[in-house]
Order: structure tokens, then C-alpha cells, then sequence
């Protein structure tokens, strides 16, 4: 008997739950679900946050860029002289785009205003007008010789202190010296808008035109032309090579074998080196070592290659393991060397999805900014470039290099220009989404 | 350009002739052929274009190099002893001068001298090496047309060579990694003889000024880079406390508890956050969060510098959301029904089963998502030089403006530079912490992943 009573103090002692009168049983469960209620919550508390500020982002973008899409536009009635812009009467196509076309349009502002007289007053005046505005009226005369010596009602730019006046992003209320437009100037424009000769007009400056000093001349085509030539570059590369070295990791590498487990390791922590180390490489290889110029699309796109390369070895074996192996076995079964069933059948039957890796790599390389820095595709270059080795920007270093400037309208058109790589950025994801719908094989 | 596709027509050329000259030894019946007649065709134009665009593009890349070098040997003692930087200066305008670009300065003698030798050669070699890759893809189709007859083997040489080719691809990613190792080691090589190791790795002072004379104020220039570190981690724990909690619950609401119609719509539109280029999310820091943070702490009486770590941090916390949330999401939606249905059946609420049984299960995965994040956040550039400082300071007040590794790298190496200075030498110094510490986070998250998860089936 004392053996038994014995053992069982020795055994582990049963655990019994607590006893718990209904009432606080009823009161634990309780507690326990609003527990519960509370964690869901939090969890969907937390994707509408992070949904909340996706919106966020993009609204303030929105908010800060729509405005950039108009441009204020001055209407004055220009005559076009032909004794300052053509004096030999010869319409020799050279000397009209030589000619000063600034005195045509400080005419046209003393007919406007023939009150002002003092020379400080008629260069404030002459401020309310772009200093691009010169070249408009270069191009009409140009284009058209014939409206020499007639007097025509031009819209020309105005200046981006007037437009940012104009938008009402300057406010009256401020005092005059905290703004960089004075009261007298104000008093040009409400005469202007009384006679309805000041208007927004599309801005298709922001569209066709390069950099510029002048944000209301400052355009994204020499950014977008640089990015052009840059993704083709990376494309050409990585295309190839990312493409073969993933067709040779999967299919043809021996498996177990260290080196192929060396080289797998190796993409894979390529894939999460900072992007700027890249730039680093590219700097001290492509323009210390070889000696290609600074800031050319060329090395832009060299660079990114080496930056996008990891990211298209992933894709396409994730493509090419999707093609089931009965594929390879039957076209091995009838005979096909291993090329001739990769080339014949496994890649056509994966190249949707290769498609839609090359575009999202492209996305990326698009959006990327921090490796061209280094490898100087940060300088300001106004000239829209004319191939791989001209000197040129790229759209997200457009934006950067926006955003550093210190005038308000700038501001606006670095929010348009991100606008614009968005919208880039969308076009390409949903070409991708849209070939991994529709060319896509469910086997 | 010309030569290129004049190789490549050539190539064209010899595939047909080898199609042609196939079928002829066929004796119109191909089944007495070892290969098909694409593969006798794909042998003569591979012999005929490989090693000729071999020689041709090598010539392109590397002519330049001859060239300097062969220029160089032959210059007047007195111009071959400059500085490297000058020299290649002196090179750059020799080889302007030789295209007949306009120059910046006055061409001396000696620059006449070698720009007239640098036309001729290049006018010659350009010439000879043009000639020489023709020749070369010429005989390859002499030789590959030679050798077809009807056993040869055509088929297993081309696929010989196919493979080594996609041999090579492979190892690119190889040559990239020792690339950037080479490199970037180099440099610091150079940054290390002049600035002592310890002095970069623990020093606490950041002023990477190098004097231009030797009696200036200040003229030594400090490289501690103890303050980069701490601002850089500063910065990445700020990120990891909003995207840490946001990205995890938000991958337990989704993986747990969304109906699928809702996670099928809110898992790609999170996914929208991590493709916006960095360079937004820097002007979104820059413009709107940054003086939102300034005004805050103004209106309740603190003073927040205009570049606060704060700023930047919080959103390079937004930008790392969705890449903790997917991840923690895989790694949850991996952990087997079985435990789940475990746990339900014991009586646990869904939340005491996520807690206590599917998040314990699924650590490691979550573990190792927040260690790529972090290393995510240290190297990331464009939000920190947009909104972050560029006075390097030694604190821990995320209100105070702190200044990170990648910031310091972009501001030593953009704008005007000297190559031999230690100053931008040390950004090559700082690349290589960078590239080490990130490396480094992502073999211990795969190592994590790789040791600790539990296999289930």
C-alpha cells in the first residue's frame, strides 16, 4: 500500500484545469473574444495603414504635379518688324534665326503698357515674359517667313514666377519683399487678366523640351530620351546573358556540384547588394578602366545591366521550372539532343514568363537612381541627346536633380515628372500582368 | 558599326552556303546526314562570326588602351613624366585633337606631336584590325564549308559550343561579384595606406576634407566613420519600428484572416509600394514628411532640425512595408493547415493560434525577412540623400539631422573629383562596409532560414 501511495506522489502530478464557476467561465471566453476581436483589428488596422499611406504617397504627388500640366501664357500683339529681325529684307533663314527677337517683344510690352517709362519699371515689365519667349517667336517666323511685318496675337510663356503667381500659389496677402513678385507687377497681370490676354495653356514645354535653368522652360525629353537609350542598352545585355545563364543553371548544370552551388549563392546575394555598390563598379571599371566618357547612357545602361542581371536569372528559372519536366522527357524520348529540347520546346513554352521578368527588371532599372550618381549622369545638360555616347540624364535623376532646385515651380514639375515615370512604370506592369494572363500555360 | 554588320552579313552568307552544301552531299535524300542541315548551316556561320566579331569587338573596346599605350611610349620626356590625372588629362584632349573636336585650352606642341601619331595609328590599326576580322570570318567559312560531308559530326560541335556560351553567361554573374570586390577592396587598399584602418573604423570624427595646401586649417581631413554607422543605424531602426509591426500584422491580417477576395485586391496594391522608385519616396521625405515633422515638433515646442533622421526614416520605413510584409507572408502561408487546425480544434481562438503556434512556427522566415529589410534600409541611397543631413553627427536623437553611409558615398563622388585624393578614395571605403554588412545580413537570413525552419511533411 505504501509502495503504491508512494509512486504516485513520485508520478507527475495531474494537471487539472482550474474550476471555474460558469459565471467566470462565461467571463474568460468573453475576454478571450474581444482578445480576438482586438488582433483582427490591429491586423486590418494595419493593411489600411499601409494602403493609407500608398494613398497618401501618390496624392500629395498628384496634388503638388497636376498643376505643372498648364502653364500660364501671356497674349501680346507682337508686330514683327522687319527692320530689327530682317533688315536686309533677304529672308536668308540663318540670319532670321540670328536675329534679336527680345526687341519684338519689349515693343509689344511698351504699346501694352505705354504708361511705363522708367527703365527699372520696363525690365520689371519685360520680367513678366519668359526669357524663352525670344525663341517662340524665332520658331513662328521660321516656320512661317510670311508674317513678317504683320502684327499677330502671340501667347507667349510667361516667366515662372508670373505662373506660380498666376496658380495662386504666390498669395497677395504676403508681405512684398518676402515674394519675387512686386505689387507693381501684380497690377501688369490683373490688367492682363482684365483684358483676358493672360491664360493657362497646355504645357507641352514640360513634354518636348530639355533641362533648363528657367523652370517654365524645363522639360523631361531630354531625360526620357536618356533613359531610352539607356534601357536599351540594358535590355540588349541582360536579355542574353541573363536569359543564358539561367537556361545553363537550370537545365544543363550539373547537379550537386560545388561550383554550380557557388554560382546559384552567388546570384542570389547579388540580387541583394545595395544598388549603389553598383554604381561604385561602374565608376571604378567602366570610366576609370576602360575609359568610356562620364554621364552616357552607355555606361547608364552597362551599370544596370550589372544591377538587373540577378533579377532576369531569377525570373526566367522560375519560368523555365514552371515548364513541366514531361515536356523535356518526350521531346528526349523522341530523340532531341538537350539544346534541341530547350531551344524547341522549354523555352517557347516559358517565354511569357521570361517576358513579364524582362519587363519588371526593366521597370526597375527605370526607376533606379542611386548607381547613376556615381558614374556622373548628374550633370545639368540641356541639349536632348542624340545617342548611347552623347551626354544625357536619366528621368529619375531629372527628378532628383528637380527636387535640389530651389524655385517653387520646380517643385510642381518634379511632381509631374514623377507623374510621368509612374505612369512609365504602370504602362510596363501592366504589360506584364497582362502577358502572364493572357499567354500564360496552366498545366 | 559598319564592320559589325558587314560580319554579320557574311555569317548570313555562310548559313545559307552550309545549308546548300549539306543538302548537296546529302544526295537529296537527309536522312543519310549526321546532323539536320540547320546545324551544318548554324557551324559555318558561327565559325564564320565568332572569332571574327571576337577579334573586331575587342579591338573596339580595348583599342583605345593600345593605342594610349603605344602614344605614350613615344612622347617627349618631358610630358611622360606628369602625374597620372594629368596625363590623362593630356590624353583626353590628344585624343579630342585627333577627332577634330574643338578644345578647352590651347594645344602645346608635344599635344600636336602625339595627336597627329594617335590619327595616323588609329587611321592604320583601325584598318588592318577591319581587314583582319573579314579575313578571319572569310576563312571560317572556307574551313566550315571544307569540312561538312555527310558524317560529320555538325550538330554535337554546335551544341558544344552553345553550351560553353551559356557556360559563360553563368559565370558573368561570377565576374560581376569579383568585380565589385576588386574594386571596391582596391581603392580602400589605397584609402587604408593613407588613413590608418582604425582611425576609419573607430574614429568618431566624419570632416573628409583634404587640404590643397599643406598649411591649411583643418588640413589633415578626419575619416572616423563611427558617426556614419550610428546615423545609418539610427535611420534603419526608425524604418524597421514602422515598416517592423505595419508589415508583419498586415501579413498576419492577410495570410489569417482575409476573406480571399480582399487579399487578392490588397496584396497587389501593397505590392505597388515597393515598386515607386526610391527617388519618390525621396521627394515624398524632402517635401512633404519632412516639414510635417519640423512643424510637429515646432507646435509642441521642440526643435526638429529640416532634415531630421526622423523624416527620412519614417519613410524608408513605408517603402520597406511590403517587402517585410511579403515576406513574412510566404513565410506564414508555409507553416502546414495541420498545426492550425491543431490548435482550432483544442479550443484556441484564431488569435491565441497565431500568436502561440503559427508565428513561433513560422520565426524563422519572419526573422530572416526582417534581416533582409534591414539590409533593405542600410543601403538604400536616394531617400537619405534627399531628406537626410550631410553634417556627419555622432547622436541618437531621431530628431537631430544625421547623415548615412550611402549619403556620404553620393556626396564624395558626385560634382567635381579628383581620383587620387583620400577623400573620394574613402567612399570606396565606405562601399566596401556596405557591401560587407549587407552581404553579411543576407548569408546569416539564409543561414537562419536554411537551419532553422521545421520541415513538416
Amino acid at each position: 500500500m505504501t509502495d503504491i501511495a508512494d509512486t504516485a506522489g513520485v508520478a507527475p502530478p495531474i494537471v487539472r484545469p482550474r474550476q471555474l464557476s460558469p459565471e467566470a467561465a462565461q467571463a474568460r471566453i468573453r475576454r478571450r473574444y474581444r482578445a480576438e476581436r482586438r488582433f483582427k483589428a490591429i491586423g486590418l488596422l494595419a493593411v489600411l495603414t499601409a494602403l493609407g499611406l500608398l494613398a497618401l504617397l501618390l496624392s500629395t504627388i498628384v496634388a503638388q504635379g497636376y498643376s505643372a500640366f498648364m502653364q500660364t501664357n501671356i497674349q501680346l500683339d507682337i508686330f514683327f518688324d522687319p527692320a530689327t529681325i530682317d533688315p536686309d529684307g533677304a529672308r536668308d533663314r540663318q540670319e532670321l534665326a540670328r536675329a534679336d527677337y527680345t526687341e519684338l517683344i519689349q515693343d509689344a510690352l511698351a504699346k501694352a503698357f505705354p504708361t511705363v517709362e522708367e527703365r527699372r519699371e520696363r525690365r520689371a515689365l519685360r520680367g513678366l515674359i519668359s526669357s524663352g519667349a525670344p525663341f517662340q517667336l524665332r520658331d513662328m517666323v521660321l516656320d512661317d517667313p510670311g508674317i513678317i511685318s504683320t502684327t499677330q496675337p502671340v501667347w507667349l510663356l510667361a516667366d515662372d514666377d508670373v505662373d506660380q503667381f498666376w496658380k495662386g500659389f504666390i498669395g497677395r496677402d504676403v508681405p512684398e519683399d518676402a515674394r519675387r513678385i512686386k505689387d507693381q507687377q501684380i497690377q501688369w497681370i490683373d490688367a492682363l487678366a482684365s483684358a483676358g490676354r493672360i491664360d493657362l495653356k497646355f504645357n507641352k514645354w514640360l513634354f518636348t523640351n530639355g533641362d533648363s535653368r528657367e523652370p517654365e522652360l524645363a522639360g523631361i525629353w531630354g531625360a526620357v530620351v536618356g533613359s531610352f537609350y539607356m534601357l536599351l542598352v540594358t535590355l540588349a545585355l541582360s536579355v542574353p546573358l541573363g536569359v543564358g545563364a539561367a537556361i545553363f543553371l537550370e537545365e544543363f548544370a550539373p547537379k550537386n556540384a560545388r561550383w554550380v552551388d557557388l554560382i546559384e549563392v552567388n546570384i542570389n546575394n547579388l540580387a541583394a547588394v545595395p544598388s549603389i555598390v553598383f554604381g561604385l563598379l561602374g565608376l571604378a571599371v567602366f570610366l576609370n578602366l576602360v575609359g568610356l566618357p562620364r554621364s552616357a547612357p552607355l555606361v547608364g545602361g552597362l551599370t544596370l545591366t550589372l544591377m538587373t542581371l540577378p533579377i532576369m536569372v531569377v525570373a526566367t528559372r522560375a519560368a523555365l521550372r514552371g515548364v513541366p519536366p514531361s515536356i523535356r522527357e518526350a521531346a528526349l524520348g523522341i530523340g532531341a539532343s538537350r539544346i534541341q529540347t530547350v531551344a524547341h520546346h522549354v523555352l517557347p513554352l516559358a517565354l511569357p514568363g521570361i517576358m513579364t521578368g524582362t519587363i519588371i527588371g526593366m521597370a526597375h532599372a527605370l526607376g533606379e537612381t542611386a548607381p547613376l550618381l556615381m558614374i556622373g549622369m548628374v550633370a545639368f545638360i540641356v541639349d536632348i541627346p542624340d545617342g548611347p555616347l552623347s551626354p544625357s540624364t536619366a528621368l529619375p535623376v531629372q527628378i532628383f536633380l528637380w527636387a535640389d532646385s530651389p524655385e517653387r515651380a520646380f517643385t510642381e514639375r518634379t511632381a509631374a515628372a514623377i507623374m510621368i515615370l509612374l505612369g512609365f512604370l504602370i504602362v510596363m506592369n501592366a504589360a506584364a500582368v497582362f502577358l502572364r494572363q493572357r499567354f500564360q500555360i496552366r498545366w | 558599326m559598319t564592320t559589325t554588320l558587314l560580319i554579320v552579313l557574311l555569317a548570313g552568307a555562310g548559313f545559307y552556303l552550309g545549308w546548300r552544301r549539306a543538302l548537296a552531299k546529302s544526295g537529296s535524300k537527309i536522312s543519310t546526314l549526321h546532323s539536320r542541315p540547320g546545324h551544318y548551316a548554324w557551324y559555318v556561320a558561327l565559325l564564320c562570326a565568332g572569332p571574327a566579331l571576337a577579334l573586331w569587338f575587342s579591338w573596339a573596346l580595348f583599342g583605345d588602351l593600345l593605342l594610349r599605350w603605344v602614344v605614350a611610349s613615344r612622347l617627349p620626356p618631358g610630358v611622360a613624366e606628369q602625374s597620372p590625372a594629368m596625363l590623362s588629362f593630356f590624353f583626353d584632349d590628344v585624343r579630342r585633337l585627333a577627332a577634330g573636336l574643338p578644345l578647352n585650352r590651347q594645344p602645346n606642341e608635344a599635344m600636336r606631336a602625339a595627336a597627329d601619331l594617335w590619327r595616323q595609328l588609329e587611321g592604320i590599326s583601325t584598318v588592318a584590325f577591319m581587314a583582319g576580322a573579314l579575313s578571319l570570318a572569310g576563312a571560317g567559312i572556307a574551313i566550315g564549308l571544307g569540312r561538312i560531308e555527310r558524317d560529320f559530326r555538325a550538330r554535337n560541335h554546335v551544341e558544344r559550343w552553345i553550351s560553353t556560351a551559356l557556360l559563360l553567361t553563368a559565370a558573368i554573374s561570377i565576374m560581376i561579384t569579383a568585380g565589385i570586390v576588386f574594386s571596391v577592396l582596391f581603392e580602400s587598399m589605397r584609402f587604408f595606406e593613407r588613413v590608418p584602418v582604425t582611425n576609419f573604423l573607430f574614429g568618431l570624427e566624419w570632416s573628409p576634407q583634404t587640404a590643397i595646401r599643406a598649411d591649411q586649417v583643418g588640413a589633415s581631413g578626419s575619416f572616423g566613420a563611427v558617426p556614419l554607422f550610428t546615423g545609418t543605424l539610427l535611420i534603419t531602426v526608425i524604418a524597421m519600428a514602422v515598416a517592423g509591426p505595419i508589415g508583419l500584422l498586415s501579413a498576419i491580417y492577410l495570410a489569417e484572416y482575409a476573406p480571399p477576395k480582399f487579399r487578392a485586391s490588397a496584396k497587389p496594391i501593397m505590392e505597388i509600394l515597393a515598386g515607386v522608385p526610391t527617388v519618390v519616396y525621396g521627394f515624398f521625405a524632402a517635401l512633404t514628411v519632412a516639414p510635417f515633422v519640423r512643424d510637429l515638433g515646432r507646435s509642441v515646442g521642440l526643435g526638429v532640425a529640416s532634415e531630421s533622421a526622423l523624416a527620412a526614416g519614417v519613410v524608408m520605413g513605408i517603402m520597406i512595408i511590403p517587402f517585410v510584409s511579403s515576406l513574412s507572408d510566404d513565410a506564414l502561408r508555409s507553416v502546414p493547415q495541420a498545426l492550425r487546425e491543431a490548435s482550432l480544434g483544442l479550443g484556441a481562438t484564431t488569435a491565441e493560434t497565431i500568436r502561440k503556434v503559427i508565428v513561433p512556427a513560422a520565426l524563422p522566415g519572419i526573422i530572416a525577412g526582417f534581416l533582409l529589410a534591414v539590409s533593405r534600409a542600410i543601403g538604400e541611397t536616394m531617400i537619405v540623400v534627399m531628406a537626410a543631413g550631410l553634417a556627419a553627427n555622432l547622436t541618437a536623437n531621431p530628431l537631430e539631422a544625421v547623415t548615412t553611409v550611402t549619403v556620404q558615398i553620393v556626396t564624395l563622388l558626385t560634382g567635381d573629383q579628383e581620383f587620387d585624393s583620400a577623400k573620394t578614395l574613402s567612399a570606396f571605403a565606405l562601399g566596401l562596409v556596405l557591401f560587407a554588412s549587407t552581404l553579411m545580413l543576407n548569408i546569416v537570413a539564409l543561414h537562419i532560414l536554411r537551419t532553422y525552419r521545421e520541415k513538416y511533411d
